[in-house]
């Protein structure tokens, strides 16, 4: 893996015009539904978001990265690590914006992906394609995954409730350590059988998903 | 060496909120579903109220009008990130091909929010009277980019102490020679300055320029 370090930051940034932005990753829902209103509320929703949907998705994409991986059979993996249709839709809509991007970025292989998946790659996957075509390895791909999995629905927080941006970031850093904990073992087993990967579930967030596809008023796509 | 067929061109729509956006979109579609393959993207910041208005109007089959949700920020989905944006008017480039012409609107925004280059091929900017007299004096990006700028409800001038001279003198300070259009779209036939200036960008419309080698 000879790719820059700083091809990581630039697909982990919240700028990276690949869709993120307008995905909340529940957030929205579990505002609407009282279970997230300040500060402390969101630190439980981010660490469960983490420790659920972010260590699987962080496995995925681990997965999606190594050399010869067969992106399909791990797409079908993600579909059934996914029980919410909404959240799959919300999934390969910002897995095939992120291939759009990623593909101009670094061209190649990216487009055997797009070939592969044309409805779009499930996002986990996408990322995992995506940081070994910008010459990155697996541990990169789970740590560009698993902090998504808690900035997203972080910047949705702050936008949804005005929670001062600053204690917000000092919650993301204070979740540092909880993001390596995920990333080491998605890390891991990266290489091995796909169909053993983690696969701890969230129910709530499935819900949130579903109750936010059917909800008439919405400012986030997901 | 192939010919691509040529894309459609796209325009956006943008302005501050209440300006009169969705309300231009409807008399365009109006005035030119007839003789243009159209399609429409809305980025309403709440829901789907202009799509629904649009749809509501009759002026378009409503499978060609499609509406994007911008996470609180309307100025993102045009500007800074535009995938959403781009899936969706090529998801209709797709299913209603050969376009003429997508009009994308933006949702209602401040006076900075101006669409990428990368996402339309022209844009207008829709202010009104009741914004107040000075907006184009203040420019930024919008009033000073747009390829249009339309300045709506000037019926309403007199009611609020606009005074159209002021707001016509400045905006040529700020845009030179490019063109502008006092309107009132809530009259019949209010949008026919603009309807005769979009027919002239569809007609010469020759598709994007080729990317350098």
């Amino acid at each position: 893996m000879d790719g820059p370090p700083v091809n990581a930051m630039l697909l982990a940034d919240g700028r990276f015009p690949a869709g993120g932005h307008a995905h909340s990753g529940g957030m929205e829902s579990a505002v609407a539904a009282g279970r997230v209103t300040d500060i402390d509320s969101l630190a439980r929703f981010l660490r469960g978001r983490l420790s659920t949907a972010g260590l699987s998705a962080a496995a995925l994409a681990a997965a999606a990265s190594v050399e010869d991986a067969d992106w399909r059979a791990l797409d079908t993996e993600a579909d059934a690590r996914t029980p919410s249709a909404a959240v799959r839709w919300a999934s390969r809509r910002q897995g095939k914006q992120l291939i759009r991007t990623a593909k101009h970025l670094w061209p190649g292989r990216l487009d055997v992906l797009a070939g592969q998946i044309p409805q779009g790659p499930h996002h986990p996957v996408a990322m995992g394609a995506a940081v070994a075509a910008a010459g990155l390895g697996a541990a990169d791909a789970a740590r560009c995954t698993a902090f998504n999995a808690v900035a997203g629905p972080a910047g949705a927080a702050v936008r949804l409730l005005g929670i001062d941006p600053v204690q917000v970031h000092g919650l993301l850093a204070e979740l540092a350590e909880a993001i390596e904990q995920v990333v080491e073992p998605a890390a891991a087993c990266a290489a091995g059988e796909i169909d053993i990967l983690p696969c701890p579930g969230s129910v709530l967030l499935d819900l949130f998903g579903e109750q936010h596809a059917i909800s008439e008023v919405k400012l986030f796509a997901s | 060496m192939r010919h691509e067929p040529k894309r459609p061109l796209r325009v956006g729509v943008g302005g501050p909120v209440g300006s009169g956006k969705t309300a231009l979109v409807a008399a365009l579609c109006r005035s030119l579903a007839e003789q243009f393959n159209i399609a429409v993207v809305t980025n309403d910041i709440y829901t789907t109220e202009d799509a629904d208005f649009l749809k509501k109007q009759g002026v378009l089959e409503s499978e060609r009008i499609s509406a994007v949700q911008t996470g609180c920020c309307p100025h993102t989905a045009i500007r800074d990130d535009i995938s959403e944006n781009l899936e969706a008017v090529e998801e209709l480039e797709i299913r209603f091909a050969p376009l003429d012409l997508v009009l994308l609107e933006s949702g209602g925004d401040n006076l900075t929010a101006t669409f990428s280059q990368g996402l339309v091929d022209r844009q207008i900017f829709v202010l009104d009277v009741s914004g107040g007299d000075k907006v184009p004096r203040k420019g930024g990006p919008s009033v000073t980019l747009a390829d249009l700028l339309v300045i709506n409800k000037i019926d309403l001038a007199p009611l609020v102490g606009a005074d159209l001279e002021v707001m016509r003198r400045d905006s040529i300070a700020q845009r030179g020679e490019r063109p502008m259009a006092f309107c009132a779209l809530n009259r019949p036939g209010g949008a026919s300055e603009i309807v005769e200036w979009l027919i002239g960008q569809v007609s010469t419309w020759a598709g994007p320029s080729p990317a350098p080698l």
